[in-house]
């Protein structure tokens, strides 16, 4: 599946809940019932500190892909990047610079992306994108 | 003037309540942060930028005479306000931080030496921590610590054994942004004048919830921001005893704090210009004076019935909800509420109760040290206001435990 047709899928999944409880129900369980990260992942320079909430991002470069693992001590955090780990890990380093994210405000969760909220996130999608930067930077 | 008794009455004074937030009526609780503001003081600033603008202190022409009316009356106000007993004893800031990085620079360089230190508790703001250190990394000065117990007491057995003599300066709150206890400062002050040394009060949430005389408390410093005191944002005042603020030098340089400027030498004006370089905002501090006035009209039996009212009804909440701690507990509560929930990160409990329509605080609310001290990465603050009702305590409670159940 390309990355627009994964984000798709996602819209898709969450055009079936009317109320924001629902949706971040949804979230929840997507954070509780996923471990992103071996313990050994959650070392100090993995980590991406805001005020609210703590983020660890793992990369690991496989033949022309970029893995990702991640966590984050916030479940409903943990719940989204999930979503964006599906979008993301597994990718080239073209694809994930080409991904626009826009199904974040398709499903309305962008508030979630705002640098106001100070959750990480932000800042963990811009190491993605950092990643895919110095890996492609690599293979050339 | 009509006296106001009751807390609906009261809310019809705040439009910013009257608002829908994700859908859901607005049920403001992060008061600790921020205050909304009286229509009076939103009207008064209005006016003064449509139609009283003029730069105070500065000109013969009508709209600078009006304008510095207006400030110089606000200086009467917030005076009496805290009864403070000369109106130069009152500087305005751009509000506490600004004032608390006024007496450390001025005051701690003039006084801190290599050796000597200053005394702050295990409870302070970031505000009430870092002008210190900076003004330590200057002077060679260095900082001590009084302890908080488990309740959020201050460890009053220590005390006597940290006010050595190389203490120049006690620098405390009043009340804690986090723990919400009156601290026990009257014996603080007099342990501390005992033995000749100075004590500065950060007041920024003690001057929302208590009355304060700053004469009846003795101390030598008063601080508190505009902003949560049903002001305007970017004001504040420094409050300090005439002949210490006559003692230290000025901190920042520019217009309207000088006497008489030659390239040789400038010889600085009296008190309190000297601490007000160039523009003050004299339109948010005419804006805070226009706010004291409005709780000058607020009957004092009413404030205080309905805070130990609120207080008590979040207390018996709260604690009936499994796995909840309540940091700062005890005698001298105000309605601020620090907690976490046993399991559940407080970030989460905030992102759902905001989609409730309820405002919180979470994070380490510039208080890292402490989050350290009680172990944990972030709490979650409930601050009330004067202008909360029970119903919205009624609600805040439901919506907690319905957040509480999703996350566990």
């Amino acid at each position: 599946m390309t990355v627009k047709e994964v984000e798709k899928q996602i819209v898709e999944e969450f055009s079936i809940f009317e109320e924001w409880l629902d949706k971040y129900e949804y979230l929840i369980e997507l954070g509780k019932s996923l471990p992103l990260i071996e313990e050994t992942g959650k070392r100090d320079e993995n980590l991406i500190k805001g005020c609210q909430s703590r983020v660890w991002l793992d990369a690991e470069y496989r033949e022309g892909k970029i893995f990702f693992t991640a966590d984050s001590d916030a479940i409903i955090t943990k719940g989204i990047i999930s979503l964006l780990l599906r979008v993301f890990s597994g990718r080239t380093p073209e694809e994930i610079a080409d991904a626009d994210l826009n199904f974040i405000k398709e499903i309305g969760l962008q508030d979630n992306l705002s640098p106001t909220r100070a959750n990480g996130l932000l800042a963990m999608i811009r190491q993605i994108k950092f990643y895919a930067m110095a890996f492609s930077s690599k293979q050339i | 003037m009509e006296i106001i008794k009751n807390v609906y009455e009261l809310r019809e004074n705040f439009p910013a309540l009257n608002q829908k937030v994700n859908g859901k009526e607005l049920v403001y609780f992060d008061n600790g942060a921020t205050a909304q503001k009286p229509a009076c003081v939103s009207d008064l600033v209005m006016r003064m930028n449509e139609g009283l603008n003029g730069n105070i202190h500065r000109a013969v022409h009508e709209l600078s005479a009006r304008s510095t009316e207006l400030y110089e009356g606000a200086r009467d106000r917030v005076r009496l306000f805290i009864n403070a007993k000369f109106r130069e004893e009152i500087i305005f800031t751009s509000g506490t931080t600004a004032a608390l990085n006024l007496v450390a620079s001025s005051f701690g360089g003039k006084y801190l030496n290599k050796g000597d230190s200053v005394l702050i508790t295990q409870a302070e703001h970031h505000s009430n921590i870092v002008p210190w250190q900076m003004v330590c990394e200057r002077t060679g000065a260095r900082l001590k610590v009084l302890p908080v117990d488990d309740d959020g007491r201050w460890d009053m057995g220590s005390l006597a054994g940290l006010l050595t003599k190389d203490v120049k300066i006690v620098s405390v709150s009043h009340i804690s942004n986090v723990l919400g206890l009156v601290n026990p400062v009257e014996e603080v002050i007099s342990a501390a004048h005992i033995r000749g040394i100075p004590v500065l009060l950060d007041g920024a949430q003690g001057v929302v919830h208590s009355r304060v005389d700053v004469q009846k408390l003795d101390c030598d410093f008063y601080l508190f921001s505009g902003h949560k005191l049903y002001g305007p944002t970017g004001t504040g005042v420094l409050y300090g005893k005439k002949e210490i603020l006559e003692s230290i030098p000025p901190w920042m340089g520019g217009g309207d704090m000088v006497n008489t400027v030659t390239f040789a030498k400038t010889t600085y004006a009296e008190i309190p210009l000297k601490f007000e370089a160039g523009t003050p905002n004299f339109i948010g501090a005419a804006g805070l004076g226009e706010a004291v006035r409005f709780l000058e009209g607020i009957s004092g039996d009413f404030l205080q019935e309905h805070e130990k009212q609120l207080t008590d009804k979040m207390i018996q909440g709260l604690t009936s909800i499994n796995g909840l701690r309540i940091y700062g507990r005890g005698e001298g509560k105000i309605p601020l509420f620090s907690f976490s929930v046993d399991g559940v990160h407080p970030t989460d409990l905030a992102m759902l109760l905001d989609k409730m329509g309820i405002a919180l605080r979470s994070g380490m609310m510039c208080a890292e040290p402490l989050m350290r001290r009680y172990g944990q990465t972030g709490m979650l603050r409930a601050s009330l206001a004067m202008y909360n009702t029970a119903e919205e305590v009624d609600y805040f409670l439901k919506s907690l435990k319905r957040a509480v159940n999703m996350l566990t």
